[in-house]
C-alpha cells in the first residue's frame, strides 16, 4: 500500500481532514522531501517527532490523529528573537544545547524547517550536536536551507496540505537569514548522518534529508 | 434544561485541589490540580493556571502552566497560551496561540498502524494506549 493510500485510510478512520483550515491566500510549492519524512514516520509503531518552528494547528492535528505521532513542539524561532531583542546573541549556543532535554534517542522525525538558515554557525554546529542525540535510530531529520542570499528579515510559517504539498506564510522575524550554507557545510553540520536525499525546488530551496543508520 | 457554569471571578486565587461536577470557567489564578472529569473547564483571558488540569474539555484563551489532559478535546484559541503536554484524542490550536510542550492525541479502540511495526526505541517515550484510531 503507497504512502498516499495509508494516509487516505487513516483520514478516513480519523474521520476528519489533513487540510489546514481554510487559508486560500496563502501560497503553495510542492515538496519532494516531505513524502520520504512521513514515510519514514509510518515506519515507527507510535512516533515520536520534534518539531522546531512555531506550533501550527494544522500540521498538530496532521502529525497526531492521522500519523498517530506524539509531536513535541519547541519553536526554537521564537527561543532566536528572544536572544536578539534581549542582546544575548552569544549565549544561543549554549541555550540550544541545553534547551531540548529529552534522553538520547528519543524522536524518530526531527523536522528543523528553515531553521538553520538564521542561525551562526557557532549556533547551528551546537544545535546540530543535540539533533544528532536526539533523534533514534532509524530516524529523519528533515531541513530545509535557501539556495540564494535573501535580505527579508521574516520568518516563513509551513502548514501542511497533504503529503506532498505545504503552504507558507511569512511573519515578522526579529533578524534576517544569516548564511546561505553550501551542501558541504550541511553535510558536516551532521556527521553522524547520512543524507538520504536532497532536492533543489523551483522556488530555490533545498530539501534535504537526513537518516540516522539503525 | 439550562446548563449552569461557574465562574471564577478575575481577582479570586485559589491554591490547592479544585474538583467539581459542573463546567467553570476561571479568570482568576489557580495553583494545584484542577479535575472536572465529565465537564467543560474554560481558562478565561484572564485566567492564569499553573496547574494538572483534567477534565472533560479544555478551553483556553488564557495561560495555563501546566499538563493538560482532556478526555475530549484541548482547545487552544487565539492569544491563549500552554506551556505543558497535553493529552487528549482533539486537540486545536489556533493562530496566534503559544503552545510549548507535547501533544499525545491518544485514542480509544485503535487499529493497529498499516505500517510494520518496529521495536520501540530505547528511551522512546511510549503512549499507554494504542495510537492509531478507528473513530466513531
Amino acid at each position: 500500500m503507497s504512502l498516499l493510500d495509508r494516509l487516505a485510510t487513516r483520514r478516513n478512520e480519523s474521520g476528519t481532514e489533513a487540510t489546514s483550515p481554510s487559508t486560500p491566500e496563502d501560497p503553495v510549492f510542492a515538496t519532494k522531501a516531505l513524502r520520504k519524512f512521513l514515510a519514514s514516520l509510518l515506519s515507527h509503531e507510535a512516533p515520536s517527532l520534534l518539531d522546531l518552528g512555531p506550533v501550527v494547528g494544522a500540521n498538530v492535528t496532521f502529525f497526531g490523529e492521522q500519523l498517530g505521532c506524539k509531536i513535541f513542539v519547541e519553536d526554537l524561532f521564537a527561543a532566536l528573537d528572544r536572544h536578539v531583542h534581549g542582546g544575548k546573541l552569544e549565549e544561543l549556543p549554549e541555550f540550544l544545547t541545553k534547551r531540548l532535554s529529552q534522553p538520547d534517542g528519543t524522536f524518530d522525525g526531527i523536522l528543523c524547517w528553515d531553521l538553520f538558515d538564521y542561525l551562526d554557525r557557532a549556533s547551528a554546529q551546537a544545535l546540530a550536536t543535540e539533533l544528532m542525540r536526539l533523534l533514534a535510530p532509524d530516524g529523519a531529520l528533515l531541513g530545509f536551507f535557501g539556495n540564494t542570499q535573501s535580505h527579508e528579515i521574516r520568518y516563513t510559517k509551513y502548514i501542511i496540505v497533504d503529503e506532498v504539498n505545504l503552504r507558507y506564510r511569512r511573519y515578522p522575524a526579529a533578524r534576517g537569514r544569516q548564511v546561505t550554507l553550501l551542501n558541504r557545510d550541511i553535510i558536516r553540520l551532521f556527521p553522524s548522518l547520512r543524507v538520504s536525499d536532497s532536492f533543489l525546488l523551483q522556488n530555490n530551496t533545498r530539501e534535504i534529508l537526513f537518516r540516522k543508520l539503525a | 434544561m439550562e446548563r449552569e457554569i461557574v465562574n471564577i471571578g478575575k481577582s479570586i486565587v485559589i491554591k490547592g485541589e479544585l474538583n467539581g461536577s459542573e463546567d467553570l470557567t476561571i479568570e482568576g489564578q489557580v495553583e494545584g490540580t484542577i479535575q472536572l472529569r465529565d465537564h467543560v473547564l474554560t481558562i478565561g483571558p484572564n485566567g492564569r493556571i499553573k496547574a494538572q488540569v483534567f477534565a472533560k474539555s479544555v478551553v483556553v484563551l488564557g495561560e495555563v502552566t501546566g499538563n493538560v489532559t482532556a478526555t475530549d478535546k484541548v482547545d487552544i484559541r487565539d492569544n491563549g497560551s500552554v506551556d505543558g503536554d497535553l493529552v487528549s484524542p482533539r486537540v486545536a490550536i489556533a493562530e496566534g496561540a503559544h503552545f510549548r510542550g507535547s501533544v499525545d492525541m491518544q485514542r480509544k479502540g485503535a487499529a493497529q498502524p498499516a505500517a510494520k511495526p518496529v521495536a520501540a526505541q530505547a528511551n522512546t517515550p511510549q503512549p499507554n494506549v494504542p495510537q492509531v484510531a478507528q473513530r466513531a
